[in-house]
């Protein structure tokens, strides 16, 4: 096994071994877990499930949170679209349909994968998962990009954060539309190159995005900065399939995000302290959940 | 990131909607009840800081009767937790507290079983889903749910923990951490001892038979 701290390392044991992305990080999985390679392909098999399983629920039933704040606007907008109403077409409408829907399932306390954490894990299944079914991929190749998500995650992680509390929503949906922008790329057949290209500029796309949850709860306004992680990735990796490179590699975006995520204030990091949770809204919603609590 | 795995980053599977307010919360349930081990009858629930500010919207109250129940953190019936313990006959109540040098998430429990033994819980979760249960009754300890932990309460005496390594010594257990708390000299002391493996009824029973310990408790690891 070779392990990689960078991207650019990743892309360089694939390219001298001659296997793919997806193939670095599942060899790398098997060493640290001393699992067989089939039952590390299952395990992410069974997290896929999960993923499709979480996408139907705010589609199908009237959901709300647990603080009553949020809940009805997948359905919203999947409705909109099945009347032919969507501004950008079916597809488009779906993938923000569906972001939508998995990340008010995880704030009505529904089961959910973390991606890379609950306030970020409608991006990855709207998008491609929405992607993967219309254009029929096959199993095992979803299944591959998810792990080159993975990998590109473990060097976030690694080279910064993905906490918001560490390094504000940057650092989470940030993260997470990177990720999901690189398995976008990889699964549409996309080279090394434009799969860390696509990862490159959905990073730079949203770097210093703050946190500021409204009341300190994962919903406003992370529920929809969700859809916007997905049209984001979704957004990069078109221009990356086409054949746009990100002027800044990736490894170098990872380090600006991390100075960038170091140098917001507290107030910008889910403390609730500043952005959109101090707005005269936010303290009107937290003084009326106040006083429903203890 | 050595031991970074692909499931940290995509994973864990989750009852949302926050790790800590919600997945920690889960296992300081589940903590609580290896340490309990009984069937209860009255739980009082005191939440401090952040976890009083926003445990409504983050289910942190489910979350922690669900834990109590046995679920783990992917159980979509932690969402119904407060009705079936309800079903189950257990009185259960919420209280704000302010506590003093603690993580702004923790809580604080009061159970007792139906045998009518009281134990009381201090507990934070400190981020991810991880948590440390900082005190058990009258006694300060860091205990994550990491490692199969024997806790001992014994009277303070000279060679009583030597008894108790050499036990587990002759089973080759291995000791990953101890550490040994006492009141004052000569009187109740405590002693955490962190193993590697679990020990087996037998080896816990010969324990259990040294002059001078009271009682010991074995905590299984979360997982
Ligand atoms: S605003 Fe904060 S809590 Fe909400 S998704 Fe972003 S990082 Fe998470």
């Amino acid at each position: 096994m070779e392990n990689f701290n960078t991207v650019k390392e990743l892309i360089e044991i694939a390219e001298k071994k001659e296997i793919s992305l997806a193939q670095v990080v599942i060899d790398r999985e098997i060493k640290i877990t001393e699992l067989s390679e089939a039952e590390v392909r299952e395990k992410m098999k069974e997290t896929l499930e999960v993923m499709r399983e979480s996408v139907k629920p705010a589609l199908n039933q009237d959901i709300k949170s647990m603080s009553g704040l949020t809940g009805g606007d997948a359905k919203l907008v999947d409705q909109a679209r099945k009347e032919g109403k969507s501004l950008v077409g079916d597809l488009f409408s779906r993938i923000i349909a569906n972001t939508l829907a998995v990340s008010e399932l995880n704030s009505a306390m529904g089961k959910i994968v973390a991606c890379p954490t609950a306030g970020s894990c409608g991006i990855m299944p709207g998008s491609l998962l929405t992607l993967a079914e219309e254009y029929q991929f096959e199993e095992e190749k979803i299944i591959e990009a998810l792990f080159v998500a993975s990998g590109f995650g473990m060097v976030i992680a690694k080279q910064a954060s993905v906490s918001g509390a560490a390094g504000g929503c940057q650092a989470e949906c940030g993260s997470a539309s990177a990720m999901t922008a690189a398995a976008i790329t990889y699964l549409m057949g996309g080279s090394n190159q434009a799969v860390a290209s696509a990862a490159a500029v959905a990073l730079k796309n949203l770097l210093g995005l703050v946190c500021d949850p409204v009341a300190g709860l994962v919903e406003v306004p992370c529920i929809k900065r969700n859809a916007i992680g997905s049209s984001n990735a979704v957004t990069a990796a078109e221009m990356a399939l086409a054949g746009v490179e990100s002027v800044i590699p990736i490894d170098e975006v990872i380090t600006a995000m991390k100075e960038v995520g170091d140098a917001l204030p507290e107030s910008l990091k889910e403390t609730s302290c500043g952005g959109l949770a101090v707005t005269p809204t936010a303290c009107r919603i937290k003084k009326e959940l106040q006083t429903e609590s203890l | 990131m050595d031991n970074l795995s692909a499931f940290d980053m995509i994973g864990p599977v989750m009852i949302g909607p926050s790790s800590s307010h919600t997945a920690g919360a889960v296992r300081i349930g589940n903590l609580a009840k290896e340490i309990v081990n009984n069937e209860y009858q009255d739980i009082k629930i005191y939440f401090h800081g952040s976890f009083k500010e926003t445990y409504k919207g983050h289910g942190t109250d489910r979350a922690i009767i669900g834990g109590l129940l046995g679920y783990k953190t992917d159980d979509p019936k932690i969402k119904d937790s407060l009705k079936t313990a309800a079903e189950m006959g257990i009185k259960f109540e919420f209280f704000p507290i302010k506590l003093e040098n603690v993580h702004p998430n923790t809580v604080k429990l009061e159970i007792t079983d139906v045998d009518g033994v009281n134990t009381t819980i201090t507990a934070s979760s400190v981020g991810g889903g991880k948590i440390v249960v900082t005190r058990l009754n009258n006694t300060e300890l860091n205990l994550k749910g990491e490692y199969y932990t024997l806790i001992t309460f014994h009277q303070d005496q000279p060679g009583l923990i030597a008894k108790i390594s050499e036990i587990l010594n002759i089973y080759n257990l291995n000791i990953a951490e101890m550490q040994v708390l006492r009141e004052r000299k000569g009187h109740q002391a405590t002693a955490i001892i962190n193993l590697d493996h679990e020990i087996e009824d037998q080896i816990l029973s010969l324990i259990r038979g040294i002059p001078g310990i009271k009682t010991s408790k074995l905590i299984k690891p979360l997982n």
